[in-house]
C-alpha cells in the first residue's frame, strides 16, 4: 500500500487559470514556491503598460499576516522604526521597515492598517517566528493568510478609470496609502492604493476563491483602458525607477544573514525618514540611537549614469582610475520612461552624497566581446520616476 | 635493509592521505595495513554474491575538497555523487519529507508548522555562520594555548581573530552554540517535534552523548560542516562504495612513489632513545624509518602498539582516559529488491536519501539511557540509506544494497563480552524497526551483515568501534584534540606523528587530519609543503 | 506620590538586600520592597508544624561570598561552620567526607581525593575571582572589558602551563568520567557527583557538571555551613545592616509593575497601588519574571524578549521536611553523625537513572537527596527532644506530565520518605508531620519562576557571557534604568551575595559615569 502522490510542483496562485491563458513564452520563476512569471508576451511591452495605460500583476505570493488584538496597535508600533501609533490610523496604509536588536533591517513591507486593532502586514519574506517572538507578553494574535487572499497589483495612469469603471464608488477620495473595502460578488474587497511601480496604482485584495471573478470583472472594466497583464520583468524595471528596495538585492534580511556587516541599518538605505526616535520604544531603537551618533557605515544610493550601458553589477569607485573602490551597484536598469542608464548602490561613508559625482565599472558586450568603460554618475536625491499623477486625488481620468 | 623516510601505519583514508601528501613532496614513504585489503573504515566490502557493502562509513561530505583537488583524485577514480531526499517516518502513518528545494522543504515543513518552517531560514544561517567558523579551521593546526611560540600565538590570533570577526552579539551566540545540547538548541527555533526529532539526529551520530547533552549542538555541526560542490551541508555517495575514496588516495600515494604494504599489522612502534627506529610487524620483520606517522586512535597507538617505558606516565594516563566510546553499530543488508515505505507514495524521491524510524525527541533520547544501561537501543535511531538507488555499481540490476547505521549500540553488554545471539537480537531490533514502516521489507533481504562496535574494533581497529576515533566533546576538541599539549600532531617521541581521526579536527571521512599532519612532518623535515590551504570565504 | 528614591530594589532576597545595603552605604537613598511578610525571599525559615522549623529551601551555606561579608562588615552566626557529608550505605559503611578529608576510602581513593580537592579548589578560586566581577563584554573596545579579559587570560596561564592545560580540558567535561577515571568507591563517586547536579537539569553523565561542580566549591572553597535559626537569621542580619546603612524595607509590599516612562525605569507600582519612583530600579526577581510580568516586553526589543524567553530554568529540587518525635536509627551512624550532611546516591549511575525521567517529565522513582537534621545543632528549630529533617530531593521536575497537584507531591514525598527509610528503617514511626515543597510550590510561594534555586539553569550557555542572557551580563537590562541583582544574573544562584554585590558596583559606576 501506498499514499496518493503529492504534487511536488510549484504551487498556482488562485489567478493561475487566468495567467496560463495569457501565457506565451513558458519562463516562470518560483515566488516563495508560487509560479510567478518573468513576462507573458513581451516584457518591454509589459513595462509600457505600466507607465502608460493599465498594469496587472499577481501580488498573490506575497507573504500575508493578520495582526489582531488589544494591542495591536503597540505590537506594530514598536515592531517596526516608524510612529504607527499616531500617524497610522484605521483606513491607512503604511510602508515599513522592521529591525532587530542590532538595528539591522529584517525586512520591508506594507502594513495594512485595516480596522481598529486590525492590521495586514505585507512583506516577501517569511516572518512568522519574530513576529511571534515580538508578541510576547501582548495580547495579540499573529495569523499568517498568504494562500487566504489573493492580490493583483492594477497600477498605471489609466488604473483609476478603471476602478471607477468596475463600480468602485468613492474610489475618487482614495488617498495615496489609503485603503477601503467595497462590496464585490458578496464578498469584501479590499482596495488600496500602493504599489511598487511609483505610478498611479492600487492593489486589489480578496478571498482566494473570488479571485478569478475578480479577475475577469478587472479585465472587463479595463478593456477599453489598455489593461495587461505583466510579469516581473517589466515590474523591476518600473521598481528601480521609483527607487525601492528589494529584499535580498538592496539588502539582506538580518536574521538569514550568514557573515559579519553584510546587513544593513534603515539609515543605510536612505530611510532616516522612517525611523522616529520620538518613541520611546521599538526594536533596534537603542542601536540606531548609536548608529546615528557615531555615524553608519553604508550609505544608499540612487545613481544616473552616463551613456546607455546597463551597469549591473557595477563596482562603484570615487575617482576615474578606479583606485578607490567605495561600493557596488545592486540594481540597475535602462529607464525607458526617462530615457536613463539607472542604478541603485551601496556606498561607504562618507561617500555618495548627494551631488557627488562617482564611477562606475560597466562590462558590456556587443557580438560574444566584451568592453570595459569607466561611466561617469551622480548621486541624486529623487526617485526617477514620481509623476504628479501618483498622489493626485482625485486622479485624472484617461 | 633499506631505511624508510617514513611510516605510515594504517592505510585507513587518513593514513593514505598522510602517505601521499608526504610522497608527494619526494619523501620515501611505506604505508602499512594489517588487513589484507585497504581502506579502514572507508572501504567497499564484496561480503555477499554481486553486492558491494560500504560496511563501515555510508556516505561522503566531509571530505576535504582541497584534498580531493590536491590529489586528483578523480583520476584515482573517486566520483562523489550528491543526493537529495529522506524522510522520517511517523508513528501515525505520515512522514517527515527532506527535500532538496528550499520551497518544497518550506511546503513540507508547514504541514507540521508555519511557525517552523519559517524558522529554519536564520536555523539555516546561524548553523551556517558556525559552520565557516570551523571550517576555516579544518586544514589548520590547533595552537598550543599554553605556548609562547610564534607560530602558536600567531595561530591564537587567528583563531582570536576569526571570533571577534563575528562581531559582540554573535560572540555570544557562538559561545552558545558551542555549549549547548542539541534539544535546546533546537527549542529556541522549532516548536514541533518531529522537526526537532529530524534535525537531531546529527548531533548524536557516533557520539556516546543523548540529544539532551550540552555539547552535542558542536556534533550536529561536524555533520553539517561538509559540502558536495560548495553546497555546505549536502552529503552524497561515493560511487563503487566509500572504498572508493581510499582507493582513490592510495592511487595517489601509489602514483607519487609510495609503497603501500597490506597484511602488515603493526605489532610495536620502535624507539631508540626517545628517537622512532622504525615498526615491528606481528609477523615478526622489522621495517626501519626516520619518522613513524600513526593513522590508528590514540589508544590503540600507544596502549597497544607501544611499549609504556617509552612514554611518560602523565602521556600515559591522559591516553587511558582518552575518551573513546563505542556507541554506534551497523547493519549492511543485501536485498532482492527495492523495499516499499506504507507511507510514502509511489516512486517518490525521497528514497533517495536517509530515512529515520524514530518521531520525538523522547525516543531518541531514550535511545541513549538503553546505552547508559550498557545495552542496545531497544529502539534504536537508524540512519538508513539505500546507495543504489543512485549507484548502479554496487547491486546487480533491480537488487540493493541497504547500510543502517544504528545509534545506540555499546561495546560491551553491562560489561562483559557481546554473545552471539545478542548481536542476531540487535540486528533483529533494528530489522523490525524498519519493517514496522515497510512491510515487504524482511521479505527481500537475502543477507544481512550485523556488526557491533565489537565488529567493527576487530576489522577496521576502531578503539571500541568508535567512528571518530574519540568523542567530539568539548574537553577533546581543537587544542584539546587528542591530548592537550599534543594538538600539533607531533607524538610524545621524537619522529612520531599522529594523523587519524583521534587528531584535530576528528573522524569522519574528512582526510583533513592526514593531511594536516603531513604538512606539520613537512614543516619538521624542512620539506616543500605539499598540503593546500582551504578555498576560504563559503 | 513618595519621594524619589536613588534606587529602589524589588525584592528583599539575599542578594537584593546586599545590592541594597551597599548602595545604601554608598550614600544612596534606597528602597527595599518585599512581596512577603518577611525578608529573605528564598532564604527564610519556616516553621512547617507547629514548634518545628526549617530553612525553606536552601538549608546551608556553601558560597556566601567572603568579599559580601568584608564589605558589609558582617559576622555571622553559624550553627556549624564546616559540615562533613556523609555518603550513606545500606551497609552501614558509611564514607565520610569533609573537604579532603575523608574517613571509610581506601588508601588510594584517599590519595586521590586530596589531589583531585586539591585541583578542584584551585580552579574554583580561579573560578571564584570572576565570580565577583561582572563579566567583561566581548568584542567591544572599552578598555575595562579588555583589562578584565586580559587578566583572565593572564590568570589561566599563571596556573602553569600542566593545570592550564587541565583547566581548559575540564571545563566542559561532564563529572562521570572525571570520577570515574579517579575513584573506585562508588558511594564517593555518588556523593561527588550529587555535589555537582544539585539544583540543576543534569545528570553526572551531562557535560558541564565540573563547572557546576567547580560553581559549588567557590565561594567557601567547599566548606558547608547552618545557620544558627536557620536561613532567617542571615537574612535578618542582611536587613539589619541594610537598615544600618540607611536603607528601607518594607515588608507585605508586592510590586506589581515597574513604571516605565518614555523609554526608562522611574519607579514601580505596588499591588496596593502605591507608586514609589526612582532614578533606578533594581530588580532581585528572575529575569523571566522581571522582564515578562514586572516590566512588560512591550517596554524592551524583540531579540532580547525572546532571549529571556529561552532562558532554561525549570527547576528539578524538591524540599522534604519532616517533624520527627525523635532522631530515626541508621545502622552503622552515630548520633553525632546526624548532624552532618547525608547524601543518598549510592553510586554515580544510580544519579544518573534518577536524573533520566527528568528528561521526560517524570520524578525519580531512586531520587537523590541531602538529609540533614538541623535541630541537632540548632535547638531552636524543634522542641525539645523533638528533631526536624530537612532533605533535598532530586529529580522532580517542574514541567511534571501531569501536572503538579496534591496527589503528585503526595505520591513523591512518599518516594522521598521511602527512599530515607531504606537507610532509617524506624523513619516512619518517628514522623509527626511532613511536607513537600515542589519546584511548583516554590515558583508560587517564592516567586521563582520556575521554582529553580539559580534563577536559570547553570550551564556554558548560560553562564558567565551570556547569563542572563547575551548582550545583558553586565547587570545593566536593555531599558535605561533598569538592573538585575538576583541570581539570574551573574554568576548564579545559591547563597552566594556576588550578584548582589556586582549588581551594586555597576550601578554605582554607571552613576559615576552618567
Amino acid at each position: 500500500m501506498t499514499t496518493a502522490a503529492v504534487d511536488l510542483t510549484r504551487l498556482k496562485t488562485p489567478f493561475y487559470p487566468r495567467l496560463e491563458a495569457l501565457d506565451r513564452l513558458h519562463t516562470w520563476h518560483s515566488w516563495k514556491g508560487y509560479r510567478s512569471a518573468d513576462a507573458f508576451t513581451n516584457g518591454e511591452i509589459e513595462y509600457f503598460a505600466i507607465r502608460n495605460s493599465a498594469a496587472v500583476f499577481d501580488l498573490s505570493p506575497m507573504t500575508k499576516y493578520r495582526i489582531t488584538g488589544n494591542d495591536a496597535r503597540i505590537y506594530v508600533d514598536r515592531l517596526v522604526t516608524r510612529d504607527m501609533l499616531n500617524k497610522v490610523g484605521a483606513g491607512r496604509v503604511a510602508y515599513a521597515v522592521w529591525c532587530d536588536d542590532q538595528g539591522q533591517v529584517i525586512d520591508d513591507g506594507t502594513i495594512f492598517h485595516l480596522r481598529d486593532d486590525e492590521y495586514r502586514l505585507c512583506s516577501q519574506e517569511f516572518h512568522l517566528p519574530w513576529l511571534r517572538a515580538a508578541a510576547i507578553g501582548m495580547n495579540v494574535d499573529i495569523r499568517e493568510e498568504t494562500a487566504d487572499y489573493a492580490a493583483l497589483a492594477l497600477q498605471g495612469p489609466n488604473s483609476y478609470s478603471i476602478l471607477k469603471n468596475l463600480g468602485l464608488s468613492g474610489i475618487e477620495n482614495l488617498k495615496l496609502f489609503g485603503l477601503r473595502h467595497f462590496d464585490f460578488a458578496g464578498t469584501e474587497l479590499m482596495v488600496s492604493r500602493t504599489g511598487f511601480t511609483g505610478d498611479l496604482g492600487y492593489e486589489l485584495w480578496i478571498d482566494a476563491d473570488k479571485a478569478l471573478p475578480l479577475w475577469d470583472a478587472l479585465f472587463e472594466a479595463g478593456k477599453l483602458h489598455g489593461i495587461r497583464a505583466i510579469g516581473t520583468h517589466a515590474l523591476e524595471q518600473s521598481r528601480i525607477e521609483a527607487g525601492y528596495l528589494a529584499a535580498y538585492v538592496e539588502f539582506l534580511p538580518a536574521n538569514e544573514t550568514v557573515r559579519t556587516g553584510r546587513t544593513r541599518s534603515p539609515f543605510e538605505l536612505g530611510l532616516d525618514w522612517l525611523v522616529d526616535f520620538k518613541k520611546p520604544n521599538f526594536n533596534g531603537r537603542r542601536a540606531l540611537a548609536a548608529e546615528k551618533r557615531e555615524g553608519s557605515t553604508w550609505r544608499f544610493v540612487k545613481l544616473d549614469i552616463e551613456g546607455n550601458k546597463t551597469a549591473s553589477s557595477a563596482y562603484i569607485y570615487a575617482d576615474k582610475r578606479a583606485k578607490k573602490n567605495i561600493g557596488f551597484v545592486t540594481s540597475a536598469t535602462w529607464s525607458p520612461v526617462c530615457k536613463k542608464n539607472i542604478a541603485l548602490g551601496t556606498v561607504r561613508m562618507p561617500h555618495g552624497k548627494v551631488g557627488e559625482t562617482v564611477y562606475v565599472e560597466v562590462y558590456y558586450q556587443r557580438e560574444m566581446h566584451w568592453s570595459r568603460m569607466m561611466a561617469k554618475a551622480e548621486v541624486v536625491s529623487k526617485p526617477f520616476w514620481d509623476p504628479p499623477r501618483r498622489r493626485a486625488t482625485p486622479p485624472g481620468l484617461f | 635493509m633499506k631505511t624508510y623516510d617514513v611510516i605510515v601505519v594504517g592505510a585507513g583514508h587518513n593514513g593514505l592521505t598522510n602517505a601521499a601528501f608526504l610522497a608527494k613532496a619526494g619523501l620515501n614513504v611505506l604505508c602499512v595495513e594489517k588487513n589484507d585489503y585497504i581502506g579502514g573504515a572507508a572501504v567497499s566490502r564484496n561480503l555477499y554474491k554481486d553486492w558491494v557493502y560500504s560496511n563501515c562509513s555510508y556516505v561522503c561530505s566531509l571530505l576535504r575538497p582541497e584534498i580531493f583537488r590536491s590529489l586528483e583524485l578523480h583520476r584515482h577514480g573517486l566520483q562523489v555523487t550528491p543526493y537529495a531526499g529522506g524522510a522520517t517516518f511517523l508513528q501515525n502513518g505520515d512522514y517527515y519529507a527532506s527535500y532538496d528545494d528550499h520551497d518544497l522543504q518550506h511546503r513540507e515543513m508547514a504541514r507540521f508548522s508555519k511557525h517552523d518552517a519559517d524558522a529554519y531560514d536564520r536555523y539555516g544561517a546561524d548553523v551556517m555562520r558556525q559552520c565557516r567558523f570551523i571550517r576555516d579551521t579544518l586544514l589548520r593546526t590547533p595552537p598550543d594555548p599554553t605556548s609562547f611560540k610564534l607560530r602558536d600565538l600567531k595561530e591564537l590570533l587567528y583563531l582570536g581573530g576569526r571570533f571577534a570577526e563575528l562581531g559582540e552579539d554573535r560572540m555570544y551566540e557562538t559561545i552558545r552554540f558551542w555549549t549547548m545540547s542539541v534539544a535546546e538548541y533546537l527549542d529556541e527555533y522549532f516548536e514541533t517535534d518531529i522537526i526537532k526529532t529530524s534535525l537531531s539526529g546529527s548531533g548524536i551520530i557516533g557520539t556516546a552523548l543523548g540529544i539532551h547533552s550540552p555539547g552535542t549542538a558542536y556534533v550536529l555541526l561536524h555533520h553539517y560542516m561538509g559540502d558536495v560542490d560548495g553546497n555546505i551541508g549536502s552529503w552524497g555517495y561515493a560511487r563503487g562504495g566509500m572504498g572508493a575514496v581510499s582507493n582513490a588516495i592510495a592511487g595517489a600515494f601509489q602514483a607519487y612513489g609510495g609503497e603501500l604494504r597490506t597484511d602488515a599489522g603493526v605489532e610495536q612502534i620502535l624507539v631508540k632513545n626517545g628517537q622512532v627506529t622504525g615498526v615491528a610487524l606481528t609477523n615478526g620483520d622489522e621495517i626501519k624509518a626516520k619518522q613513524v606517522v600513526s593513522s590508528m586512535d590514540v589508544k590503540r597507538t600507544f596502549l597497544k602498539c607501544m611499549d609504556k617505558s617509552d612514554l611518560e606516565p602523565d602521556f600515559y594516563n591522559r591516553v587511558k582516559n582518552f575518551k573513546i566510546r563505542g556507541s554506534s553499530g551497523k547493519l549492511n543488508i543485501a536485498l532482492d529488491g527495492l523495499p516499499t515505505f506504507s507511507a510514502l507514495p509511489k516512486d517518490s524521491p525521497l528514497m533517495d536519501g536517509d530515512m529515520h524510524f524514530i518521531d520525538s525527541m523522547e525516543r531518541m533520547e531514550r535511545a541513549y539511557d538503553d546505552w547508559k544501561e550498557g545495552t542496545w537501543s531497544k529502539d534504536p535511531y537508524i540512519d538508513m540509506v539505500i546507495p543504489t538507488v543512485t549507484d548502479p555499481t554496487m547491486a546487480p540490476p533491480g537488487k540493493h544494497f541497504m547500510s543502517c547505521f544504528i545509534q545506540y549500540c555499546p561495546p560491551q553488554i553491562n560489561g562483559r563480552e557481546w554473545t552471539d545471539e545478542e548481536r542476531d537480537q540487535f540486528g533483529q531490533t533494528c530489522i523490525d524497526q524498519i519493517a514496522n514502516y515497510s512491510p515487504d521489507f524482511k521479505d527481500l533481504i537475502l543477507h544481512v551483515e550485523v556488526r557491533t562496535p565489537k565488529e567493527i574494533e576487530n576489522e577496521a581497529g576502531l578503539t571500541e568501534g568508535n567512528i571518530f576515533h574519540g568523542e567530539l566533546t568539548m574537553d577533546q576538541l581543537l587544542f584539546n584534540r587528542p591530548i592537550p599539549g599534543y594538538a600539533d600532531y607531533r607524538g610524545p617521541v621524537s619522529g612520531l606523528y599522529m594523523c587519524g581521526s583521534s587528531t584535530h579536527p576528528g573522524g569522519g571521512v574528512m582526510a583533513a587530519p592526514g593531511a594536516n599532519a603531513a604538512r606539520e612532518i613537512l614543516h619538521d623535515l624542512k620539506r616543500r609543503n605539499t598540503v593546500p590551504e582551504n578555498f576560504g570565504d563559503d | 506620590m513618595s519621594d524619589r528614591y536613588d534606587a529602589i530594589i524589588v525584592g528583599a532576597g539575599h542578594n537584593g538586600m546586599i545590592c541594597g545595603a551597599l548602595l545604601a552605604k554608598a550614600g544612596k537613598q534606597v528602597l527595599i520592597l518585599e512581596a512577603a511578610m518577611q525578608v529573605g525571599g528564598a532564604a527564610v525559615t519556616r516553621e512547617f508544624a507547629a514548634g518545628y522549623s526549617v530553612s525553606a529551601c536552601a538549608h546551608l551555606l556553601y558560597q556566601l561570598q567572603p568579599q559580601v561579608l568584608k564589605d558589609l562588615n558582617l559576622n555571622l552566626d553559624y550553627a556549624a561552620d564546616d559540615i562533613a557529608a556523609i555518603a550513606l550505605s545500606t551497609t552501614g559503611d558509611h564514607l565520610r567526607i569533609r573537604g579532603n578529608h575523608t574517613e571509610g576510602l581506601s588508601e588510594d581513593d584517599a590519595v586521590e581525593l586530596r589531589s583531585f580537592h586539591a585541583r578542584m579548589t584551585r580552579y574554583a578560586n580561579l573560578l571564584n575571582k570572576y565570580l565577583n566581577k561582572a563579566p567583561p563584554r566581548l568584542g567591544v573596545r572599552n578598555r575595562r572589558d579588555l583589562t578584565t579579559l586580559a587578566q583572565l587570560g593572564f590568570d589561566v596561564r599563571k596556573l602553569g602551563r600542566k593545570d592550564m592545560r587541565e583547566f581548559l580540558r575540564l571545563i566542559g567535561m561532564n563529572i562521570f568520567d572525571e570520577l570515574e577515571e579517579r575513584f573506585d568507591n562508588p558511594l564517593l563517586k555518588g556523593a561527588l557527583a550529587v555535589d555537582a547536579v544539585m539544583g540543576t537539569h543534569l545528570g553526572p553523565r551531562s557535560p558541564t557538571t565540573i563547572l557546576t561542580y567547580l560553581y559549588r566549591l567557590a565561594g567557601n572553597q567547599g566548606r558547608v555551613a547552618q545557620m544558627a535559626g536557620g536561613m532567617s537569621t542571615l537574612s535578618e542580619s542582611l536587613a539589619k545592616v541594610a537598615r544600618d546603612n540607611g536603607a528601607t524595607i518594607r515588608t507585605n509590599m508586592a510590586v506589581k509593575r515597574v513604571v516605565v516612562e518614555n523609554g526608562r525605569a522611574t519607579g514601580v507600582e505596588t499591588e496596593k497601588g502605591e507608586v514609589f519612583s526612582s532614578r533606578v530600579v533594581v530588580s532581585n526577581a528572575d529575569p523571566k519574571s522581571t522582564i515578562m510580568d514586572l516590566v512588560n516586553p512591550r517596554h524592551v526589543e524583540t531579540g532580547f524578549t525572546r532571549r529571556v524567553h529561552n532562558i532554561r530554568m525549570r527547576g528539578n529540587a524538591a524540599k522534604l521536611h519532616l517533624a520527627l518525635d525523635g532522631l530515626p536509627t541508621i545502622k552503622g551512624l552515630d548520633k553525632k553523625s546526624f548532624a552532618d550532611r547525608m547524601i543518598i546516591a549510592p553510586d554515580i549511575n544510580y544519579v544518573e537513572r534518577a536524573f533520566n525521567p527528568a528528561k521526560y517529565g517524570a520524578t525519580s522513582p531512586h531520587p537523590v537527596m541531602e538529609v540533614t537534621f538541623p535541630s541537632l545543632r540548632d535547638a531552636t528549630l524543634a522542641p525539645t527532644g523533638k528533631h526536624v529533617l530537612s532533605a533535598i530531593v532530586q529529580y522532580a521536575p517542574y514541567n511534571l506530565k501531569e501536572g503538579w497537584d496534591d496527589a503528585a507531591r503526595d505520591a513523591f514525598k512518599q518516594t522521598a520518605i521511602d527512599t530515607i527509610t531504606t537507610y532509617a528503617p524506624d523513619l516512619p514511626e518517628r514522623i509527626n508531620d511532613s511536607e513537600l515543597l515542589t519546584p511548583a510550590d516554590i515558583e508560587s510561594e517564592f516567586r521563582i519562576t520556575g521554582g529553580h534555586w539559580h534563577h536559570g539553569e547553570l550551564t556554558l550557555d548560560q553562564f558567565m557571557f551570556v547569563r542572563p542572557v547575551a548582550g545583558a551580563a553586565q547587570y545593566e537590562m536593555p531599558l535605561e534604568g533598569l538592573f538585575l541583582c538576583g541570581a539570574g544574573s551573574h554568576p548564579g544562584g545559591g547563597l552566594n551575595g556576588a550578584a548582589g554585590r556586582n549588581a551594586a558596583i555597576a550601578i554605582l559606576r554607571r552613576e559615576k559615569a552618567a
